[in-house]
C-alpha cells in the first residue's frame, strides 16, 4: 500500500465554495497538501475546516471548485486509501473494542479477520490489551477516542485526515497521539489534520494553513508564517534618553522597562553602533523570531487569535 | 457495484449481529407467540362458555299430552338442525297464571307457553315474545302434523373435485396469505423507521459516510433487517407448523394453490422480502430524516396508516383477477407484492411475477435513491442540484 506510487499531492482542491444558506462556510479555498507531509489547517472554531476537510474527503459536495484525493477527482472511490477521524467521535456502545477498530478497517476493505488480529495487537501495543474485549460503553472517553484513532489507521491508509485530534484528550494522550502521527509520517503517510491549537500545529506541522471566515489567509511552511513577521528586538538600557533615541525604529514601544521594536530591514549593526556611540549603556539586547501565534495573529487577525485561546482553554476543560 | 455492495454487506453484518446476538432478541423471537398462547387460553374459556347451555328457557303450562308432544317435536326437530337453535322447553305449574309465575322471585323461565297446541298463547316481555313466538310455532306445527310430518332424505353423491370450491379455496389462500405478508411487514418493517438514528445520535453516520457510499449504508441496514426478519419467519413459521401437526385432523385435505405449495411458498417468501423492502426503503429514508427517535415515534402512526391503505387497496382487488383495480393493485409498487401473491394463487402462470419481482426490485432502487438524496442534502448539507444527485454513481 505505501509502495504505490502516490501523487505528488495528496490532497487538492481549487475554488471550493460552500454555503449553508446565506452562510459560506467555505469560501474559494484553493489547498495542496504534499503527499507525505504533516499538513496542519489551522483556525479558530466556525473558520470553516470542519466543512473543508468533509468536502475534500467526499461526504459533501461543494458547490463550485473541484477537488481530488490521491489524485482521484471521486474521493470515495480512494476509501480504501484514506483513514479519517471526524470530529464529533462516534462508535457503537455495545461492540467490543476491537471489534469496533476491525469494523472501521472492513468498511474500508480491510478483510474483519485480518482487521480483529491487527486490533487486538494494536491495542496490546499501546498498552490496552485488557481493553480488547470491553464494550465501548464501558471505555473511558480517552480510550474510546484511542479506539477510534485506531481504527482510522487499521487498514494502513496513505492518507490520514483528521478532524481536531487532540480534541477531549488529556496531556499525556495528546503527547502520545502527536508521536502516533509523526510515526505514520515517517512511515510516508500523508497526515493532513485540523486544530485550533496552534501549538500541536507548531510542533507537527511542515506546512500549514491558516483558515479564518471560510478563506485561507495563508498557506505554506510554518517558517514561512512566521516570517511574514520580522524577528522581535528586545532592548534594555541604563539610561532613558538621549541621542541614541533618535537611532530606534519609529514604532518603537516602551514595555516594562525595555524597548521593543520590529528588526530593522538594514539588520541590527546599524543601530547596534548609534547605542555605542550615543553612550545608551546597553543592559541586555536579545533578538526573538516571532512564533506561530504572532505569525496568525498577524495572519487571522486578533479578534481570530482570541478566539483560537478561548477554544483552547474550552478544550482543557473537558480534557 | 461490487464495492457497493461489498459495503453494504460488512454494514449489514454488523447490524444483524447486533441484533440477532443481543438480548432482547429473544423477546423479538417470544413476542408474537405471547399473542397465541394468550388467544389458546382465552380460545379454551371461550369454548367453555360456548358448549353451555345458552338456549332460552319456555315454560310450558299446557296439558299433560300437549306438553308431551310439544317436547317430542322439539326434539325431532332439533336432531335436523343446529345445535342450540331451538329452545329448551320446561313444564310448569298450570296451577297459577302465566303473569304470576313469571313475576315470581324464584321464575327461571323466559317466556310461558299455555293454552293449546292448535292456539298457543305465549306471556312474557314483547321482545322474547317476538324472538321466540316463530320457534314455538314451528314446535306446534310439528307436533300437530306428527307422524305424518316425514323428514325428506338427502342423498349424498361425493366427487373428487369441484372447480366452484377450489375457486373459492384459492381465493381464500390468497386472502391468508396478503394477511399474513402485511401483518409480517407490520410488525417488523416499521422497526426500520429508527434504524439510522443509532448512527446519527452516536455520531457514526460521519465514519460511515465519509467511507462509503450511503446507499450502501441504506442498502446494508435494509439487508440485515430483512435478514433479521427471516429469522423470526422462520421460527415463527416453524412453530405454527409444528402446532399445525400436531391439532391437525388427519382425515382435514388443504385447497392447492394455483401454482402449487413448494412455489407459493417461495413466491410468499419472495413478496414478503419485496413488500419488506419496499416499505423499508422507504421508511429508512423517511427515518434518515428524524433527528430524534421522538420524532421517529411521531412517524409511526401515518406509516401504519399508509400501509393499511396499501393492504386494502390489495385486498380489495383480490377476487377481481384481471379488473382494472387488480391490475393497478399489480402495478403500484407498494400494493403490488400482496396483489401478487393473490394472483400466485389463483393462477398458474409463472411470467407475471417475474416481471412483477423485477418492477419491484427496480423501485426499491428508485427509492433508495431518492432517500440517499434527501439525506445528503438535508443530513449531510451536501450540494449539488436534484437531477444531478439523482443520477450520479453511489461513489461519486
Amino acid at each position: 500500500m505505501i509502495g504505490a506510487p502516490q501523487p505528488t499531492y495528496a490532497v487538492e482542491g481549487q475554488g471550493l465554495v460552500k454555503t449553508f444558506g446565506q452562510f459560506r462556510a467555505v469560501d474559494g479555498i484553493d489547498i495542496a497538501v504534499p503527499a507525505g507531509s504533516i499538513y496542519g489547517v489551522l483556525g479558530p472554531n466556525g473558520a470553516g475546516k470542519t466543512t473543508l476537510l468533509r468536502t475534500l474527503l467526499g461526504i459533501i459536495d461543494p458547490d463550485e471548485g473541484h477537488r481530488s484525493l490521491l489524485g482521484d477527482p471521486t474521493p470515495l472511490r480512494q476509501a480504501r486509501n484514506v483513514g479519517y477521524l471526524p470530529e464529533e467521535r462516534g462508535l457503537y456502545p455495545s461492540m467490543k473494542a476491537f471489534e469496533a477498530i476491525a469494523f472501521m478497517g472492513a468498511l474500508r476493505g480491510l478483510p474483519l479477520k485480518t482487521g480483529r488480529e491487527r486490533a487486538r495487537a494494536m491495542l496490546a501495543d499501546y498498552g490496552m490489551g485488557a481493553a480488547a474485549e470491553k464494550p465501548i460503553r464501558q471505555l473511558s472517553k480517552g480510550m474510546a477516542q484511542t479506539v477510534q484513532l485506531f481504527g482510522t489507521i487499521i487498514h494502513e491508509p496513505q492518507l490520514i485526515v483528521l478532524d481536531e485530534p487532540f480534541s477531549g484528550l488529556d496531556a499525556f494522550n495528546q503527547g502520545k497521539l502527536e508521536a502516533l502521527i509523526r510515526d505514520q509520517a515517517r512511515r510516508g503517510v500523508t497526515v493532513l489534520f485540523s486544530t485550533h491549537v496552534i501549538a500541536h500545529a507548531e510542533r507537527l506541522c511542515e506546512r500549514i494553513a491558516i483558515v479564518a471566515g471560510g478563506r485561507i489567509r495563508f498557506e505554506g511552511t510554518v517558517a514561512k508564517a512566521r516570517d511574514r513577521l520580522r524577528p522581535q528586538v528586545r532592548l534594555r538600557t541604563r539610561l532613558s534618553d538621549g541621542n541614541w533615541r533618535r537611532a530606534l525604529p519609529a514604532e518603537t514601544l516602551a514595555e516594562d522597562g525595555a524597548w521593543h521594536f520590529a528588526l530593522p530591514e538594514e539588520g541590527i549593526e546599524p543601530l547596534l553602533r548609534a547605542l555605542l556611540d550615543g553612550n545608551a549603556g546597553i543592559e541586555s539586547l536579545s533578538i526573538e523570531r516571532p512564533g506561530l501565534h504572532d505569525a496568525f495573529v498577524a495572519i487571522a487577525g486578533e479578534a481570530a487569535a482570541r478566539q483560537m485561546q478561548e477554544d483552547e482553554a474550552r478544550m482543557e476543560e473537558d480534557a | 457495484m461490487k464495492e457497493m455492495m461489498r459495503a453494504a454487506f460488512v454494514i449489514a453484518r454488523r447490524d444483524f449481529t447486533a441484533v440477532v446476538l443481543s438480548r432482547t432478541f429473544i423477546l423479538f423471537l417470544l413476542g408474537p407467540l405471547f399473542p397465541i398462547i394468550i388467544g389458546m387460553a382465552f380460545g379454551g374459556l371461550g369454548s367453555r362458555i360456548s358448549s353451555t347451555d345458552l338456549r332460552p328457557v319456555v315454560g310450558l303450562a299446557m296439558p299433560a299430552a300437549d306438553a308431551a308432544r310439544m317436547e317430542q317435536a322439539q326434539a325431532r326437530l332439533s336432531e335436523r338442525m343446529a345445535t342450540q337453535s331451538l329452545p329448551v322447553l320446561r313444564r310448569v305449574s298450570l296451577s297459577s297464571e302465566p303473569r304470576a309465575q313469571l313475576a315470581k322471585a324464584n321464575a327461571d323461565v323466559v317466556v310461558i307457553v299455555s293454552g293449546s297446541l292448535t292456539r298457543p298463547i305465549m306471556t312474557g316481555q314483547p321482545d322474547d315474545i317476538k324472538r321466540l313466538e316463530g320457534d314455538i310455532s314451528l314446535i306446534a306445527s310439528a307436533a300437530l302434523a306428527e307422524k305424518s310430518l316425514h323428514m325428506v332424505h338427502v342423498e349424498p353423491q361425493p366427487v373428487s373435485t369441484s372447480i366452484g370450491a377450489q375457486t373459492q379455496g384459492r381465493l381464500i389462500i390468497g386472502r391468508i396469505a396478503q394477511i399474513v405478508i402485511f401483518f409480517l411487514t407490520l410488525l417488523l418493517a416499521g422497526m426500520i423507521l429508527s434504524n439510522l438514528v443509532e448512527e446519527k445520535t452516536n455520531k457514526i453516520i460521519e465514519i460511515l459516510a465519509a467511507a462509503v457510499p450511503v446507499d450502501a449504508i441504506f442498502l446494508g441496514k435494509l439487508m440485515a433487517m430483512l435478514a433479521m426478519s427471516f429469522v423470526g419467519i422462520f421460527f415463527w413459521g416453524g412453530t405454527a407448523f409444528a402446532a399445525f401437526l400436531a391439532v391437525k385432523d388427519p382425515g382435514t385435505s388443504l385447497a392447492e394453490p394455483a401454482m402449487g405449495w413448494p412455489l407459493f411458498l417461495m413466491l410468499g417468501l419472495i413478496y414478503f422480502a419485496m413488500a419488506y423492502t419496499l416499505l423499508g426503503s422507504l421508511f429508512i429514508g423517511i427515518g434518515a430524516q428524524a433527528a430524534t427517535v421522538r420524532e421517529v415515534q411521531t412517524l409511526n402512526m401515518p406509516v401504519t396508516m399508509a400501509q393499511m391503505l396499501i393492504f386494502f387497496f390489495a385486498s380489495y382487488a383480490v377476487d377481481k383477477m384481471g379488473s382494472p383495480p387488480e391490475i393497478a393493485a399489480v402495478i403500484l409498487p407498494f400494493s403490488s407484492p400482496f396483489a401478487m401473491i393473490a394472483r400466485a394463487a389463483q393462477v398458474d402462470a409463472l411470467w407475471p411475477h417475474l416481471l412483477a419481482i423485477i418492477w419491484q426490485m427496480v423501485w426499491v432502487g428508485i427509492i433508495i435513491r431518492i432517500g440517499v438524496l434527501l439525506f445528503r442534502r438535508h443530513v449531510l448539507k451536501s450540494g449539488g442540484g436534484w437531477w444531478k444527485q439523482l443520477f450520479r454513481s453511489a461513489t461519486g
